[in-house]
């Protein structure tokens, strides 16, 4: 079998991710403070920092599944979840929002995967009735992805049937089967035994080396050193450095972040 | 070997005896009663007048069960959404349809010709038949139930369900009918089996504008014979099979829900 082909090719030379000055509040709290970042076609960026610092909320914004307050958000050239004319954003229509989802997977803390379908369900539903893909064509390519996350002999099992690590293979092998052109990780690890983290990581590792560009949210710094090109650092909103992994997380130039380090390595050590 | 001992539970045998011989008496005192001709309740069991009465109830049931769904299903989803105009016409809808007697509202429908003598061309008492407007009464209310139970149904479900629906491209409209609504049924079934069983009780009100049910029937002959118990007694017999029937068949569909592991709680 073929290996399958996992991501669209970009529409542009520029970034595949730009964020300009993204705000985000709810109620009365601001979450994101001004968000500037670039991540680039290929590039696997890991984003790490204290709970609530708005990791999650950024990433969630990326797809629009949070509204942005201000600032800009662009995926492989294209604004998200607005039209711009003149000094005016409009927000597109949900079909069109609908469109730039779908070329954005997403892998989420807790799977998600869908109880009442089977796993080759899960993973050919949206390809089906989001691209209208033929049926035979979608099955060859789920069953490809399935095998891809060593998950082959599972395709009939319910997801209630799997280990919370396999769970999370299939979440990955579901969102490619998309063939996104960017992926986004909430904390893919956080939830599963220690001992499942690994397979999950593999599966992603493998990834990178087809070039899929990732955005991972994660407290996995072993991950972040070896697998991520640039490792970005949150805290209360904004983002206080980023730099390729060495950097970061051996020699962090902001006290904030050499405080968080030592707590997370001091807990892990 | 070891023998077990279950616990000796002397006062729960005392009881049931109790329990039995209290019904035991109950009925010989209905059996024996001379007010009561048994003759005319077999006489009338099976009667045509009473079997097209039966056959009514049972339509009458059905569709206003299947008006009530769509209506409940549509009703919920708009007090789920976003417009605040949607969200509050629903509400206004559930508390003005529970907050009145099903009995007035039956009443309305079938006099809704003292109101309004024509609808557009026709004459309202044609389009109205007793039927209609029973089917439109129990429908309408039925919607204003349904949509409380398929609305604590679809909140059941997880959000992440839906977060995961939208970010593999899904509108709305699909990743309701295809993920939420799915398993929000095995949290709606239970009372909405409840709902169709009061349902079929509830048939029997439009008697007071004559809907053509199986009380209607029964009413309609006792008021004849003057025998109002027996043929009570035979609209109760019948609408106990149809109540039997319908436990049965709400065991059966939750026993399916459970059984394909659809359940809201399956993935953790």
């Amino acid at each position: 079998m073929p290996p399958p082909d996992v991501h669209a090719a970009a529409a542009t030379a520029g970034p595949m991710l730009r964020a300009q000055d993204v705000h985000k509040r709810y109620r009365h709290e601001d979450v994101l403070k001004g968000i500037d970042l670039e991540v680039a076609s290929g590039e696997v960026l890991c984003l790490i920092g204290p709970s609530g610092s708005g990791k999650s909320t950024f990433l969630r914004c990326i797809n629009h599944l949070e509204r942005i307050d201000a600032g800009r958000l662009y995926v492989d050239g294209a604004l998200v979840g607005y039209r711009e004319r003149g000094d005016c954003l409009y927000e597109m229509h949900p079909r069109e929002i609908c469109r730039q989802r779908a070329d954005i997977g997403m892998v989420f803390q807790r799977f998600n995967l869908f109880p009442h379908l089977t796993v080759l369900q899960n993973v050919i539903e949206a390809p089906l009735r989001v691209r209208r893909e033929a049926k035979a064509e979608a099955t060859e390519r789920a069953r490809a992805l399935l095998a891809r996350v060593g998950l082959a002999d599972k395709a009939d099992a319910y997801p209630s049937r799997l280990s919370g690590g396999q769970q999370q293979r299939v979440a990955i092998a579901r969102a490619l089967a998309m063939r996104p052109k960017l992926m986004l990780f909430d904390e893919p690890t956080s939830a599963l035994d220690p001992e499942l983290v690994g397979e999950v990581l593999g599966v992603m590792r493998g990834l990178r080396e087809d070039e899929m560009t990732m955005i991972v949210v994660t407290h996995e710094m072993a991950f972040a050193r070896d697998a991520a090109d640039t490792v970005a650092f949150m805290d209360a909103g904004v983002i206080v450095e980023s730099g390729p992994p060495a950097e970061i997380l051996s020699h962090p130039r902001h006290e904030r972040t050499r405080g968080f380090l030592a707590r997370v390595i001091g807990v892990r050590a | 070997m070891t023998r077990v001992v279950p616990l000796r539970r002397p006062w729960l045998w005392l009881g049931s005896a109790v329990v039995v011989v209290l019904a035991a008496l109950l009925a010989v005192s209905i059996y024996r009663n001379p007010n009561i001709q048994h003759g005319v309740i077999l006489q009338y069991q099976f009667a045509p007048a009473i079997l097209a009465g039966l056959r009514t109830t049972v339509l009458l049931a059905l569709l206003a069960a299947v008006i009530g769904a769509v209506l409940g299903v549509l009703l919920a989803v708009m007090r789920l959404s976003a417009s605040p105009v949607l969200r509050l016409a629903s509400g206004f809808y559930t508390w003005l349809l529970r907050g009145t007697p099903l009995l007035v509202q039956i009443l309305i429908w079938g006099n809704l010709a003292l109101l309004f003598e024509h609808i557009g061309p026709f004459r309202t008492n044609d389009l109205l038949t007793p039927f209609v407007a029973s089917v439109i009464a129990l429908g309408l209310n039925e919607g204003a139930y349904m949509a409380e139970i398929v609305r604590a149904g679809i909140i059941a479900v997880d959000r992440g369900q839906n977060d995961a629906a939208l970010a593999l491209g899904m509108s709305h409209q699909l990743a309701l009918r295809r993920i939420i609504l799915p398993q929000a049924l095995s949290v709606i079934m239970p009372p909405a089996g409840n709902q169709f069983i009061s349902l079929l009780k509830a048939t029997s009100l439009v008697s007071v504008i004559a809907g053509g049910d199986m009380l209607t029937a029964a009413e309609n002959i006792s008021s004849a014979n003057l025998h109002t118990i027996e043929l009570m007694l035979v609209a109760t017999f019948w609408y106990l099979v149809l109540t039997t029937i319908a436990s049965l068949g709400q065991h059966y569909i939750e026993r399916r829900l459970g059984k394909s592991g659809v359940g809201i709680h399956a993935t953790s």
